[in-house]
């Protein structure tokens, strides 16, 4: 019931807005929807705490500790997003860089985008899965090249193809994981590309078979996941497409994408017995984080250099994966929260001021304490908490990871360190002079409402403090199931 | 030499087929022509599902056959038609590597396919598991095209035939996918389709064509 709701929501909302389109309260219904999202996506959670995991709708569909925090997290960013959004969407309609058309496109397709990842989290058919990953893409397109500039064109078609050839490896990769099932569950069998029932065989499927899978799925997630060398579509999508789209896509679609990266990973280690999984996603996860961090300091858009820091809190999710381990896989789980939380709310700000000074160029926004010292604030907090200051949750996860490397893989800790120095540099050298520069701009009559913003950054200093018994104990169930050395 | 029965010997002509026809794609820089050729590989990709589903009796493998004529022989072609005359593109510049030197590239790549596709071979228990090889084969040429080609149109059949390549291989190697599943690829695949067209009206109303080399501004700064 709660499945349905959650499901169904998004999908009536994307055709209502698509019906109601250009009408002035399209935003206040937005919002309305994604709501009613979160409180079905509550529900189902505590639901699932009640009894335990879910099989529903004749077994396609599945919900466990892993993916019912991240349906969670979806719908909350969803909704805190489109209350976000409503405000900064109407003032690019007035500076007349939005058609209330597009508006309408917008709204639609935002819903219909929450939709495509809730089915590719909560579906127990890997085919379906990608299905909704390729849906997930096709939604946003047209999003990122809401605003018709030559940039926006070229972000938009870069992100459409990279993704879908991308994606097109996937599928190959779920059709030879389909195959290697139907050895073992039956060649003709409905349920040979159900989660569950491949999670119960793992062991008895053909090794060879699926680690070409794996290389596959890896290659075609990956590429969604923004890890490096796959990565050159995402900090253009972020930085040319509206705010809310950067915030949603950096926040919730790279986590949907590693979740399936997650979730394939766990079927091929219990076939292969080997290093293999492992170290492929610790090698793609290291290998964003050292250049992406690199990158950090080549970038003059305000929004590619979070973009871009996006890539690397990735490749640190990606790696912990890797290591597994029921420390890592904890720390991963938390570092994706705490990550999309504080990468929305920095995408919000920067939003605001880019919005407030007229350009996206790091150089020309100077002084927003004096402009407006919320949005200030709210920049300066959100970068300290993703460079991983204490006691900021991002700080935990990290200390974690960090951790658990120089126990488990003392090569690549000092790597995995000098890294994250070099990004802490990078990203606060150009943040500061942002807020505390000289300007000559006057302060704001009207202070932004950046609610969202400071709701995000205290959930991730709570996380940061103390972490809710419930909350852990999920994250520690999930960590089993995902398993590793 | 082993006698093979008839309806292998026409299966693997149809496999033979694909992937003489990624061949001609490559090489191919008429547009009206590659969209020809799509819809012809297409109707090649049905005559192989519809001789399974006739050879193993699955029903499903009809309907799969059915929408495969409906969608990809039919419907897209006639849609990519119907784009190139709206936007006038009709020529493909020349690409990025010249025509003898992809084709070379391309036999490597049927090589490495093979060789790529060798396990599966191993496990598919199909009758059709030699064309494994051929899918691989088909989905990697059409990788090739994308690199290798400048106009959207070309990249976006490319795309398409890379599709048809994944396809063949859930085709031989396991009999297609659940049903379920099928559907929902040829729905992304339809509006994908649709997305692009939208697209490319975007593009061309901003840049006056449909060359690639515009959208090369987003590069790092130095």
């Amino acid at each position: 019931m709660e499945l349905l709701l959650l499901l169904t929501l998004p999908v009536a909302g994307a055709a209502l807005l698509g019906l109601i389109g250009a009408d002035r309260r399209a935003p206040e219904v937005n919002a309305l929807l994604s709501l009613g999202t979160f409180l079905a996506a509550c529900a189902l959670t505590v639901r699932v705490i009640r009894h335990g995991d879910l099989l529903l709708g004749q077994e396609q569909f599945f919900i466990d500790p892993f993916n019912v925090f991240l349906v969670t997290l979806t719908a909350f960013v969803g909704l805190t997003t489109a209350l976000f959004s409503r405000p900064y969407m109407r003032v690019e309609l007035e500076h007349g860089r939005l058609t209330p058309g597009r508006l309408r496109l917008y709204h639609s397709m935002y819903q219909l985008f929450m939709f495509t990842m809730l089915l590719a989290l909560t579906t127990n058919n890997m085919g379906l899965m990608w299905v909704a990953m390729e849906g997930a893409t096709l939604s946003t397109v047209l999003l990122v090249t809401l605003y018709r500039t030559p940039g926006s064109l070229e972000a938009g078609w870069k992100y459409f193809i990279l993704c879908g050839v991308g994606i097109a490896q996937a599928l190959f990769g779920t059709i030879l994981l389909y195959v290697a099932a139907g050895k073992v569950l039956g060649a003709q069998g409905m349920t040979a590309l159900l989660w569950t029932h491949l999670d119960a065989v793992k062991t008895q499927l053909e090794p060879t078979v699926l680690a070409l899978a794996f290389v596959f799925l890896l290659i075609g997630y990956g590429t969604k996941v923004g890890l490096v060398p796959l990565h050159s579509w995402l900090p253009d999508a972020h930085a040319e497409g509206p705010t809310p789209i950067s915030a949603v896509l950096s926040g919730l679609l790279l986590n949907v994408a590693l979740y399936a990266v997650v979730r394939s990973k766990v079927l091929v280690e219990g076939s292969l017995h080997s290093q293999l999984p492992s170290m492929m996603l610790m090698g793609f996860g290291l290998l964003s984080v050292v250049l992406a961090s690199l990158l950090l300091w080549r970038q003059r858009d305000i929004k590619r250099l979070f973009a871009y820091s996006s890539i690397e809190h990735m490749g640190i999710a990606t790696f912990a994966f890797g290591m597994g381990g029921a420390i890592a896989n904890f720390a991963a789980l938390l570092h994706m929260t705490v990550h999309s939380l504080t990468k929305s709310s920095i995408f919000f700000t920067a939003g605001h001021a880019a919005q407030k000074t007229g350009t996206q160029a790091m150089e020309r926004i100077r002084g927003l304490i004096t402009l407006s010292p919320t949005v200030g604030w709210g920049l300066m907090l959100g970068s300290l908490a993703i460079l991983g200051v204490p006691p900021f949750g991002v700080f935990t996860s990290e200390f974690l990871i960090l951790t658990t490397a120089m126990r488990t893989q003392p090569w690549a800790a000092p790597i995995l360190l000098a890294a994250l120095a070099v990004a802490f540099a990078a990203i606060f050298s150009k943040v500061q002079p942002m807020v505390f520069g000289e300007t000559t701009g006057r302060r704001l009559a009207h202070p932004p409402a950046l609610l969202p913003v400071f709701a995000h950054l205290a959930i991730v200093l709570l996380l940061g403090l103390y972490i809710p018994p419930y909350l852990a104990e999920w994250y520690r169930a999930a960590a089993h199931l995902i398993g590793g050395p | 030499m082993t006698h093979l029965p008839l309806y292998q010997q026409l299966l693997d002509t149809c496999a033979a087929l694909l992937l003489l026809l990624s061949f001609a794609m490559l090489s191919q820089r008429r547009v009206v022509t590659l969209v020809n050729l799509y819809a012809v590989q297409g109707a090649v990709l049905a005559a192989a599902t519809l001789l399974l589903a006739w050879r193993t009796g699955e029903g499903h493998l009809y309907l799969s056959a059915a929408l495969t004529l409906a969608l990809k022989v039919a419907f897209l072609p006639w849609l990519l038609h119907r784009l190139i005359r709206r936007l006038e593109v009709y020529w493909d510049t020349e690409p990025l590597l010249n025509v003898s030197g992809t084709m070379l590239v391309g036999l490597v790549i049927v090589v490495f396919a093979f060789a790529l596709a060798q396990p599966i071979t191993l496990l598919a228990s199909t009758a059709t598991r030699s064309a494994v090889g051929i899918a691989v084969s088909v989905v990697l040429l059409a990788f090739l095209m994308m690199i290798t080609r400048r106009k959207a149109m070309s990249q976006v059949i490319g795309f398409l035939s890379m599709e048809n390549g994944v396809f063949f291989g859930a085709m031989s190697a396991s009999y297609g996918m659940p049903m379920v599943v099928e559907l929902g690829v040829a729905l992304d695949v339809l509006v994908a389709v649709l997305v692009l067209g939208v697209f490319f009206f975007q593009i061309r109303e901003r840049f006056e064509s449909l060359d690639l080399h515009h959208l090369e501004a987003l590069k790092e700064h130095d």
